[in-house]
C-alpha cells in the first residue's frame, strides 16, 4: 500500500460507501443469527433430546415457504439487473413480485405459528416437555420473520422511490443485498431447525 | 453504466442459480423423508446448506464479481466464526451433556 492510497479519491473496495455499509451491516447481522443458532445447538446437544420436528411441523408448508423465499430472491436479482440496464418498468414489476413473495412467506409463517400455539406451545412451556424447543422456535423464526417484515417495508419504500425516480440503481441493488440475506439466513434456519 | 455486463450472462445466470437452489431444496426434503443414519443426514444437510449459501452469496448477492478485498472482508470473519464455534462451543455442549447423565 503506497502513501497515495491515503490521499483520498480511491475506493479500496471498488464500491460506493452505501453498498459497503450494507455489506458490513449484513456481516454483523450474520453474527446475530449465528448467536441464536449456536444457542440452539448448545441446548440441543447438551440436552441430548429434542422434539421430533417432522411430527410437530408441517414440512410441506415449510418447504413451500422456502420455495417462495427462493423465488422472491430470484425476482429481486432480476429487478437489480433490470435497474442497472435502465429497464424502468421491469424494475417496478419485479420489485412488486418480490414484495408479494415476502408477504406470502409471512402468511405461511402466520399459519405455522397459529398451528404451533394451538398445539399448546408457549414461549417457555410446551406439550413436548422440552421448554427450550418452543423457545428456540419462537425466538429464531420470530427474529427472521421480523427481518422479512422489515424487508417488505424496505422493498415497498424502494419501489415507491423508484417509481418517483428519486433513487439510483445502486439503491435497488442495496435493497437486493438485504433481501438475499434474508433468504440466506432462512437456508440455515430451515436446515438446522426443521430438517436436522 | 460501465459495469452493466460484468455479471456474465445477465438474467440467465439468475435463472440457473434459482433452478439449482430449488433442486438442492428438494434433495434436502427428500433425504429427510428417507431414513438414513442421523450422522449422515446431518452431514449431507449441512453440506447442502453451505452449497445453497454459496450460490446465493456468489450469484444473487454478486460477491463473485466484486473486488477481492470485499470478498475477504465478508468471508474471512465467517471462517473464523465457524472455527471458533466448532472448536470451543461444541465441546462445551457435549461436556454438559455428559455431566447431565
Amino acid at each position: 500500500m503506497s502513501s497515495s492510497d491515503w490521499e483520498g479519491g480511491k475506493s479500496p473496495f471498488g464500491i460506493g460507501w452505501p453498498k459497503l455499509m450494507m455489506w458490513l451491516f449484513l456481516v454483523q447481522d450474520t453474527l446475530t443469527f449465528a448467536g441464536l443458532l449456536t444457542a440452539y445447538g448448545v441446548m440441543r446437544l447438551s440436552l441430548g433430546r429434542w422434539a421430533v420436528q417432522a411430527e410437530v411441523f408441517n414440512l410441506y408448508l415449510v418447504g413451500a415457504m422456502t420455495f417462495i423465499l427462493i423465488c422472491s430472491s430470484a425476482t429481486m436479482a432480476v429487478a437489480v439487473s433490470a435497474a442497472k440496464r435502465g429497464d424502468h418498468r421491469k424494475v417496478s414489476t419485479y420489485l412488486l413480485l418480490t414484495t408479494l413473495g415476502g408477504l406470502l412467506f409471512l402468511g405461511g409463517q402466520y399459519i405455522e405459528w397459529t398451528h404451533f400455539i394451538h398445539e399448546g406451545a408457549r414461549l417457555f412451556t410446551n406439550p413436548w416437555g422440552i421448554p427450550q424447543f418452543s423457545a428456540t422456535f419462537f425466538i429464531t423464526t420470530g427474529f427472521h420473520g421480523f427481518h422479512v417484515a422489515a424487508g417488505v417495508l424496505y422493498l415497498l419504500v424502494t419501489l415507491w422511490r423508484w417509481n418517483r425516480r428519486s433513487i439510483q440503481p445502486e439503491s435497488v441493488e442495496i435493497a437486493g443485498l438485504y433481501w438475499h440475506f434474508v433468504d440466506l439466513v432462512w437456508v440455515f434456519i430451515f436446515t438446522l431447525l426443521y430438517l436436522i | 453504466m460501465a459495469e452493466t455486463e460484468h455479471g456474465g450472462g445477465g438474467y440467465r445466470v439468475y435463472a440457473v442459480t434459482w433452478f439449482w437452489l430449488l433442486v438442492i431444496t428438494v434433495l434436502e426434503l427428500a433425504i429427510v423423508l428417507l431414513h438414513v443414519p442421523k450422522i449422515i443426514l446431518a452431514a449431507a444437510l449441512v453440506i447442502m446448506a453451505f452449497l445453497k449459501a454459496g450460490l446465493i452469496v456468489a450469484y444473487f448477492m454478486h460477491l463473485k464479481y466484486e473486488k477481492l478485498s470485499l470478498v475477504y472482508t465478508v468471508v474471512v470473519p465467517m471462517v473464523f466464526l465457524a472455527v471458533i464455534l466448532f472448536s470451543f462451543v461444541a465441546p462445551d455442549a457435549i461436556h454438559v451433556f455428559r455431566l447431565r447423565r
